[in-house]
């Protein structure tokens, strides 16, 4: 239990998905220009990455994984079919995110409307992708941690994007130098917000 | 070789290094550019590889683009890229072990790299294979460069060498010289590109906003 809640932490403030990793950053750029709008991605981000890692851990830990398919039949101790991982990540991620929409419209329509023009983005955004890949490569004890990790990246994504909203709204109204002004100053602004994070690295829970 | 090699392939090859640079102008694909730029080799395997995936999923998708049903076509895309990932990364595993350590998740990354998905929805759904192919690797080429320019700095700057090899002369060191720890960091990646950005607009006055 103490391993997810740090976990959780972590991975919200020491391994920022946007600050530490730069994942997910093509939709943060343009989509980051008002608040509200980026709540709206944030929030979908969180849910969509809370659904396909646990998924997607299940399938690594029982159907990819060097010996992963031993709940079959002994005999295929030696199969290992992690080269096939990237595609059915992405397939397992295109397929959720479709399924979440269809679910978002039918149930919750003032979610929906909320949330509607983003979800099928999210499908390729790389914060979602990249949480399923680095699952992989850290290799994480039980489902739950993989679940608070997922939740933690999702919420420090919806962080990082609705505080750089609110910087960008604020920044409208300071005079940049012509080359710089939108992605330039943009990108400067991101890069300060990362050196703030850093001093969270050393935090420990 | 003149029909190959019109006037309208040459914009599409070259258009994507400076005046349509898929990361300073079209600003995709930032997220890879900007993590695995900490040091030179790596950053060029990653070009490299982009350039390639970039380029054969643009012909396939090419080839493909009138049978493909409309609705589906983003799955579609996608298995095609995650394929060619597939491969380029296995390639590597088996021929540049360590770089592809380096590179970790970056490589399996390329497959939602918007790069690939903005260019096969933009042009190679609409372009026969051969522009495509052109178009690809105009802006594999063009989002390879910022890398490489990106990498070089910061490990010039942060670890005083270059492709692994010490350029900064001990004598430096001795006199006081000592490499900024901040370059390896991963914010200077912004910066830099913020950087690049910057001389590049302040050029191109139309590039201005």
């Amino acid at each position: 239990m103490e391993n997810v809640v740090s976990i959780f932490v972590r991975s919200i403030f020491v391994d920022n998905m946007i600050f530490a990793f730069f994942l997910g950053m093509c939709s943060y750029l343009a989509v980051s220009k008002n608040v509200k709008t980026s709540m709206g991605l944030g929030i979908a981000v969180v849910f969509v990455l809370g659904v396909t890692l646990p998924v997607n851990y299940l399938l690594e830990n029982y159907v990819l994984k060097e010996g992963a398919l031993v709940w079959i039949s002994p005999s295929l101790k030696n199969l290992d079919l992690s080269y096939l991982a990237f595609i059915l990540f992405i397939a397992v991620i295109a397929a959720i995110t479709q399924l979440v929409e269809m679910v978002v419209e039918k149930f919750t329509p003032a979610l929906y409307n909320s949330l509607g023009i983003f979800l099928p983005l999210i499908a390729v955004n790389c914060a979602i992708m990249g949480g399923s890949l680095f699952m992989q490569q850290r290799g994480f004890a039980n489902i739950a941690e993989a679940t608070s990790y997922a939740l933690g990246s999702g919420v420090g994504w919806l962080l990082a994007i609705v505080g750089f909203a609110a910087v960008r709204e604020k920044m409208a109204y300071s005079n940049v130098p012509a080359p710089l002004r939108g992605l330039g100053i943009g990108f400067i602004t991101v890069a300060l917000m990362s050196i703030a994070f850093m001093s969270f690295s050393g935090l420990k829970i | 070789m003149s029909k190959l090699m019109s006037a309208k392939t040459k914009e599409i090859l070259l258009g994507p290094l400076a005046k349509n640079n898929p990361i300073t102008v079209q600003v995709l694909g930032i997220c890879s550019a900007l993590a695995v730029t900490a040091k030179l080799e790596p950053a060029l395997v990653m070009g490299i590889s982009v350039t390639i995936i970039v380029a054969f999923s643009n012909v396939i998708i090419s080839l493909l683009r009138n049978t493909i049903p409309n609705r589906i076509r983003i799955i579609v895309q996608l298995v095609v890229v995650a394929a060619l990932v597939t491969i380029v990364s296995e390639f590597l595993k088996a021929f540049a072990y360590d770089v592809s350590v380096q590179l970790s998740v970056y490589i399996g990354l390329i497959i939602t790299n918007c790069i690939l998905m903005g260019r096969l929805e933009a042009f190679a759904m609409s372009n026969g294979p051969w522009e495509s192919f052109i178009d690809g690797l105009g802006n594999g080429f063009g989002y390879a460069w910022i890398l490489v320019v990106v990498a070089f700095f910061r490990e010039l700057l942060g670890s005083g060498t270059l492709f692994g090899y010490q350029v900064v002369p001990q004598a430096l060191y001795d006199a006081g010289y000592s490499n900024n720890g901040l370059m390896i960091l991963p914010p200077m990646a912004l910066i830099l590109v913020a950087c690049i950005i910057w001389v590049h607009r302040a050029k191109d006055k139309e590039l201005q906003e």
